[in-house]
């Protein structure tokens, strides 16, 4: 009787085997999930490369062999200036002078007029970058078909100048630099709101609040639900509140600034401090809750008041953790692209940005434009545009690990 | 006990300064406290005034004569130029993204969360987790680049031309997908791991595979923050706005087909606030009405998941 309670060997054998199979086909179900998100990221970062350089085919308005005998490349500041003041017509040249006279041009300002007002360069096709690697053949073909005298030429649209030129309409001499100003004064503001303030809420909820009181728990509900808010509602808030309420206080009119309206960088700082403000709250609380409570009993034991137990004992202890925290929000900061559409920020802009009472652009405003726009050297910029602002992220979070790495102490 | 007593520093005389023992007020530390009450309470205020500015402004809208709250919740047609505001040609190209967004994070997710938190060595999971992190901390910008010139094109070789269009609210949902994927991972890869080692144990000395521990014990154990995770997950996608501005077109229509091109509700509010618009118009207005709804779906899935949590958390210690 008990021989039938049991399966024989070879069947138990054979369970056995099949529930492993299932079980290892199932692990690498759960391997591949995780390799196609490594696929999707190496696709993203691929593509991106891949826009960013390549080859450009463009032609020449005017040949530069007509309009200097020498190289242009050759040629200094007193010639450049000369150039331009025999190829422009008076009015033109004028108004260029007037937006910064021309002997206080650098060469490198003048060389880029030169190319784009006399020799008016012309994008007509790009080409991505590993088709220009692999193919290169076929596009030479395509380009000695279709674009005839016009030249074919690698270029990389990151370059340094990409960095320190000003907005243009034209792809070919746009640059970030406008775009980097403004998100460097939108992050210094929404910073310098949210840090104090958010610091401030972690305190309170930690060190001074009853756990146990309602007030408490609302409070603290509300930051949890604040943080998952769409940041869009951010921005119909900022628009509601800082660009038309408090129009007198963010266009500068309080302070004798009459050129502006309410969308200015103030606005979209404060309006990203308060997107910003719950990540900062719940970092900083994250950070003063490792504190351990032996530190505090110990300073309370000397008869250390509270204050002087939270800021002479708790915070030095918190502070690199809050300090990565905030970090990270600042990054969160950057990235954020739908509230500063919302509050206003310009899409076109060759100026940089004076004060927090000027109106601005920012990276991630520009990728959006410039990837919307349908010609290809525009995607082009785009591309090089993200570049900068991934760079800029990878060293804030980087940033961010290593103060964490450094500093972190473990009780 | 009596020599410990006596080599305790001698008790002061009587007749010595007296010292008061009572509580002494310190105007500093009451004005110190109040400051940073003010400054926690200040995080109701912001909830109070997206409440009322979102309000106040769609009120504005509801009591336009030209739209009605019947009108607004149960049409289909999403024209301010002649006058149509039914917000379902919004809703549903928010829902179809949204729903394409989370049959791609979903199981993604959930299987990279088990895979890391159950299979992984130590060492595999310090090199695979930083990778979620730094899908993460990606632009959404950034992502709507990747779904209009990369995602786009692919799915427009692979279905055919004709099929697909170069806006889609396919391409727009799959790339939300990607993009809320990690968050789902890492939050459900927090509640597997918070799962007790003795259940674990005890599954594998009853002979359990590790897809066997996995799925039957500790998932299920683990159930409340991975519903969390999706609930929050979903209302992610819900509020996405740069993706979906990007890639999913820009006209607004009712439909649930993900081949075509639709609007968003943020999709929406972006391009029409994008423009030059002026303020106390009806079109200015209405994008209050449809944020308020946005606002209040958001929250309802998140305090949602707040329930589940505390609701169904299985205690073990």
């Amino acid at each position: 009787m008990a021989k039938d309670l049991y399966p024989n060997k070879d069947d138990l054998q054979k369970f056995v085997d099949a529930r492993y199979r299932t079980a290892w086909v199932w692990q690498t179900v759960f391997l591949s999930a995780l390799l196609i998100a490594i696929l999707a990221l190496s696709a993203l970062i691929l593509n991106v490369v891949d826009g960013a350089f390549g080859y450009v085919v463009y032609e020449f308005k005017k040949d530069p062999a007509l309009v200097s005998e020498k190289p242009i490349d050759d040629l200094n500041q007193t010639e450049l200036i000369a150039l331009l003041k025999d190829n422009l017509s008076r009015g033109a040249y004028n108004k260029l002078n007037n937006e910064k006279v021309m002997e206080t041009r650098s060469e490198g300002e003048l060389y880029g007029l030169v190319i784009e007002r006399i020799i008016q360069v012309k994008t007509l096709k790009t080409y991505p970058l590993f088709e220009s690697l692999f193919n290169r053949a076929a596009i030479e073909a395509e380009v000695a078909e279709k674009f005839p005298g016009a030249r074919l030429e690698f270029r990389s649209w990151l370059t340094p100048d990409f960095l320190t030129t000003p907005m243009s309409s034209r792809a070919e001499f746009a640059g970030v630099r406008t775009a980097l100003f403004g998100t460097l004064w939108m992050v210094s503001i929404a910073i310098s709101f949210a840090l104090p303030v958010g610091i401030g809420a972690a305190i309170y909820l930690q060190e001074y609040a009853s756990k146990k009181s309602l007030m408490n728990k609302i409070i603290q509900t509300n930051i949890n639900n604040l943080a998952g808010v769409p940041s869009i509602v951010y921005g119909m808030l900022g628009l509601a509140i800082f660009v038309r309420a408090f129009e007198a206080l963010t266009s500068g009119a309080l302070f004798g600034v009459t050129d502006s309206n309410g969308r200015t960088i103030l606005s979209a700082g404060l309006t990203m401090g308060i997107l910003v403000l719950p990540l900062v709250i719940i970092n900083a609380q994250e950070a003063i809750k490792a504190v351990p409570d032996s530190i505090r009993q110990a300073a309370y034991g000397v008869g250390a008041t509270r204050w002087q137990t939270v800021w002479s004992h708790v915070l030095p202890n918190a502070l690199p953790g809050i300090l990565t925290g905030s970090i990270l929000a600042m990054s969160r900061a950057v990235g954020e692209t739908a509230p500063l559409i919302i509050v206003g920020a310009s899409t076109f802009i060759s100026v940089d940005p004076s004060g927090p009472f000027s109106k601005f652009t920012a990276l991630p405003i520009q990728i959006y434009q410039w990837t919307a726009r349908a010609q290809s050297e525009f995607h082009a910029i785009a591309a090089a545009a993200i570049i900068v602002l991934l760079v800029l992220l990878l060293t804030l979070n980087a940033t961010a690990i290593l103060l964490r790495n450094r500093f972190q102490r473990r009780y | 006990m009596t020599t410990e007593t006596q080599s305790l520093a001698p008790v002061p005389e009587q007749n010595s300064v007296p010292v008061s023992l009572r509580r002494k007020l310190r105007l500093g530390e009451g004005l110190l406290e109040a400051i940073l009450f003010v400054v926690g309470f200040l995080t109701i205020f912001v909830t109070v005034s997206i409440v009322v500015v979102l309000g106040d402004q769609a009120l504005l809208f509801f009591n336009d004569p030209q739209v009605g709250f019947r009108e607004f919740f149960l049409t289909t047609q999403w024209q301010p130029s002649i006058g149509q505001f039914g917000i379902w040609a919004l809703v549903s190209a928010t829902l179809t993204t949204s729903a394409i967004a989370m049959l791609v994070a979903l199981p993604l997710g959930l299987s990279s969360a088990i895979y890391l938190s159950e299979y992984a060595s130590p060492r595999a999971r310090s090199v695979l987790k930083p990778i979620l992190e730094v899908l993460a901390g990606i632009p959404t910008v950034v992502y709507g680049y990747f779904a209009l010139l990369f995602v786009t094109p692919l799915l427009r070789n692979l279905i055919g031309t004709e099929n697909l269009g170069v806006y889609n609210m396919l391409s727009a949902g799959v790339v939300m997908g990607i993009m809320i994927l990690p968050l789902i991972a890492s939050m459900s890869e927090d509640a597997l791991s918070a799962v007790p080692n003795s259940l674990r144990e005890a599954a594998y000395a009853m002979g359990a595979t590790p897809f066997e521990a996995s799925i039957q014990v500790i998932v299920p154990a683990a159930l409340s923050g991975i519903g969390a995770a999706i609930i929050v997950g979903l209302s992610r996608a819900v509020g996405e706005t740069m993706i979906v501005a990007v890639a999913s077109g820009a006209t607004s229509k009712f439909t649930f087909n993900p081949l075509e091109a639709a609007e968003t509700m943020t999709a929406h509010i972006a391009r029409i606030s994008g423009g030059d618009l002026s303020y106390n118009t009806i079109d200015y207005n209405s994008l209050f009405a449809i944020a308020l709804v946005l606002f209040v779906v958001t929250l309802a899935l998140n305090l949602f998941s707040q329930w589940i949590v505390s609701r169904f958390r299985e205690q073990y210690e």
